[in-house]
């Protein structure tokens, strides 16, 4: 062992620093005044352990919020229990208050199919279902007997694939299948299959991690514009990532909800020392 | 310091040494794999050898060439549409006549007796169903191939091959064959009773289609029931069950179920089936719901297994995009496993074909001739006609046995191969 290797030291001493406090307080700005979903204590626990600890934040209406942190830090279990996908996980608990519009989506009466449908959820891998392109953008619809007849179901299809800018791509091959397209083109007919719906949220959990960097750019720019509409709340990997699309960040660490500020804020001073540990690089 | 050091050349040296042991272990296993895929082969080679050169004859079986007549006073009878004449007819006296005609020296009960020998003994009821099928040959005489008695068969075949068989024929039979297959009156044809009549205690007249057609309805019957209940079975444990000690329970104990002995499910059948819910005995009722519980676990675990390997993104995307779990299933998880499901299917199904044993506790091994026509005739099936035939001393049924063998495997292998097919051309890549 080379002790004496300067890096490896000052890992060490971040390491020191990094176990947070059981009463640690989020810092910055995570309240605004009108906001979409609002998040109050919330606790998720997989069996006895808890992955969430009391975490409170809102999302603002058609803003983007980005939330980063290191591997295993619980922001892609957050994410998933804002519209309840944790529930298809037996062991997982979701204790606290998560509204959407003042309603808690935890009350008993709450129907997930009609939850689900406005708040939409696009995947880390690219899922569509092995049908055609345009019955994958229709299934959402479909299910939910948003086209009268089948003329505005066209239409529902083709502004969707326009919105997720995938139209001009796909307007010849319609019917083939839509596990044929590329990986890039496939999460944009994910995201174009979520908006058909018209959610009011959509949740992205690392939309672009098993993209190149061609297709992550399309799908930034494209998040960039769906802003416009939607609320949307992004979990991923890459700060540049986070910089490029983001309103706010948020920073997740072990499972704590450490600091969420204004993007650039969060980039260029952040208020807590382990948001700067982390950009900086120092972990990871 | 004295422990050799790990320099790259050193390493390269151990490397190199390590290398040619490590093929040849690798050189070694794939011989090993080559001898067991040869033993496979030659034991299959032998099995379907074996069944073919002992069970190609029966597809062929030998005629006699006579010239029989039609006559009402011999036969007595005059009107065709009295049944009750029909059923008093005495039909043999036909061929009888024939054979007296062709061999006019012959005298004495004994030696007579030996010439009607000649043919089956049911040729007179094949020459009736003729004289119905053109009543206006009633009083004429006309020159027909009819059919030969079993034990003249097996010689004439033994005989054609160079090794005659003749110790159930006496020497007279022997002479008069010998004269017949000079005059070109004696040959050999297709053998169609053995697709179109049912069993029978005479060799030449016995047929697989009353077993084929038992076998037909069983396996429907199985198919029916098996299938919607096993699907809906293996859909609700592996999407809807909670995961607790009772579905493990279950899975355990459906695992046991296809591992029972097939014997144990007949019992269980006649106890429950016969006994209790007083189906008929040897009917395809009871044989298809003996049957569906043995092939219940075989696609309950199949098709878990095919719904299992749907992937879960799949399902993610289906829920997240608002679906209930019902449509998730229904529009998602089940189109998927379908192929997998119906490979399950049709490999179980193609095990409740070959099972005769569970079948022996229900009566269907009855020796039943008539045809079954519905689910509830009685009726055998053909692994059971396999195991009749092969116990009857008659040395026409070895061939027989054969052939029946013959077609049950060319049913397995159409299944097997369709199931391999279906899989091919279903299965989707994600």
């Amino acid at each position: 062992m080379n002790a004496t290797d300067p890096a490896m030291g000052a890992k060490a001493e971040v390491k020191q620093n990094l176990e947070v406090a059981d009463n640690q307080v989020t810092v910055g700005s995570c309240f605004t005044d009108a906001p979409k979903m609002t998040m109050r204590n919330v606790n998720v626990f997989y069996d006895d352990k808890q992955a969430i600890h009391n975490v409170s934040v809102d999302i603002a209406k058609n803003e983007v919020i980005a939330m980063i942190g290191p591997s295993g830090c619980g922001k892609s279990t957050f994410l998933r229990s804002l519209n309840r996908m944790n529930d298809t996980v037996e062991s997982c608990r979701v204790e606290g208050e998560i509204c959407m519009d003042g309603e808690n989506l935890y009350a008993p009466k709450l129907d997930v199919v009609e939850l689900r449908a406005r708040v939409g959820m696009v995947f880390q891998k690219p899922n569509p279902f092995p049908k055609s392109i345009y019955d994958n953008v229709a299934y959402g619809p479909k299910i939910h007997g948003l086209a009268d007849t089948r003329v505005d179901l066209d239409e529902i299809v083709e502004n969707s694939l326009r919105k997720a800018s995938l139209w001009e791509e796909v307007k010849e091959r319609l019917h083939q299948s839509g596990t044929g397209l590329s990986g890039g083109q496939q999460q944009r007919l994910c995201i174009a299959r979520a908006i058909a719906v018209s959610p009011e949220v959509i949740l992205m959990d690392e939309p672009c991690s098993a993209l190149d960097p061609i297709a992550t750019a399309k799908i930034e720019e494209l998040i960039e514009e769906l802003s416009q509409n939607f609320t949307i709340a992004i979990v991923t990997h890459s700060m540049q990532q986070a910089a490029r699309v983001s309103h706010r960040t948020a920073y997740f660490h072990l499972g704590r909800l450490i600091e969420v500020n204004p993007t650039e804020q969060v980039f260029t001073m952040p208020e807590h020392e382990l948001t700067e540990a982390y950009i900086t690089g120092r972990f990871g | 310091m004295n422990k050799p050091v790990n320099t790259p050349v050193n390493n390269l040296e151990k490397i190199r040494k390590s290398l040619s042991r490590r093929n040849r272990s690798e050189r070694l296993f794939r011989w090993y794999g080559r001898l067991a895929i040869f033993i496979g082969l030659a034991a299959v080679t032998v099995l379907f050898t074996d069944i073919v050169s002992k069970g190609h004859g029966a597809f062929r079986i030998a005629y006699l060439q006579l010239e029989v007549g039609y006559d009402q006073d011999l036969i007595g009878v005059d009107n065709l549409t009295d049944p009750e004449q029909l059923i008093l007819g005495n039909w043999q006296a036909v061929p009888k006549q024939a054979l007296r005609q062709q061999f006019p020296d012959v005298a004495g009960r004994s030696d007579k007796r030996k010439l009607y020998g000649l043919v089956s003994n049911g040729s007179g009821f094949d020459l009736k169903d003729r004289l119905l099928a053109n009543p206006l040959l009633l009083g004429t005489r006309e020159t027909v191939w009819v059919l030969a008695d079993d034990d003249i068969d097996t010689y004439y075949k033994s005989w054609l091959d160079g090794e005659p068989y003749a110790a159930r024929l006496s020497d007279k039979q022997v002479k008069w064959i010998g004269e017949l297959h000079d005059q070109g009156k004696i040959r050999l044809q297709f053998n169609s009773n053995l697709f179109t009549r049912g069993d029978s205690r005479e060799p030449e007249q016995a047929g697989i289609r009353g077993a084929v057609m038992g076998s037909l309805f069983t396996l429907l019957l199985t198919l029916m029931l098996s299938f919607p209940v096993g699907v809906a079975a293996a859909i609700y444990l592996e999407e809807f069950a909670p995961k607790n000690g009772w579905t493990d329970f279950i899975e355990v104990n459906i695992n046991n179920l296809a591992a029972v002995p097939s014997i144990i499910f007949g019992l269980l059948g006649l106890a429950i089936f016969i006994n209790f819910f007083h189906v008929p005995r040897s009917v395809p009722i009871v044989g298809g719901l003996v049957l569906t519980l043995m092939t219940l676990p075989t696609i309950i675990i199949t098709s878990r297994a095919a719904i299992k390997s749907v992937p879960p993104s799949i399902r993610e995307a289906a829920l997240g995009m608002g679906a209930s779990k019902y449509q998730m299933v229904m529009h998602h998880v089940l189109p998927l496993a379908l192929p997998g499901m119906l490979t399950g299917a049709i490999i179980g199904m193609a095990q409740a074909l070959g099972e005769s044993a569970p079948l022996l506790m229900i009566g269907m091994v009855a020796f039943i001739v008539d045809i079954p026509a519905g689910f509830n005739d009685p009726a055998t099936v053909l692994p059971v006609q396999i195991f009749l035939w092969a116990d009857s001393p008659e040395r026409a049924f070895i061939e027989k046995t054969s052939a029946a063998i013959m077609v049950l495997l060319s049913f397995l292998i159409v299944m097997n191969t369709s199931a391999v097919w279906l899989r091919k051309r279903l299965e989707r890549r994600w």
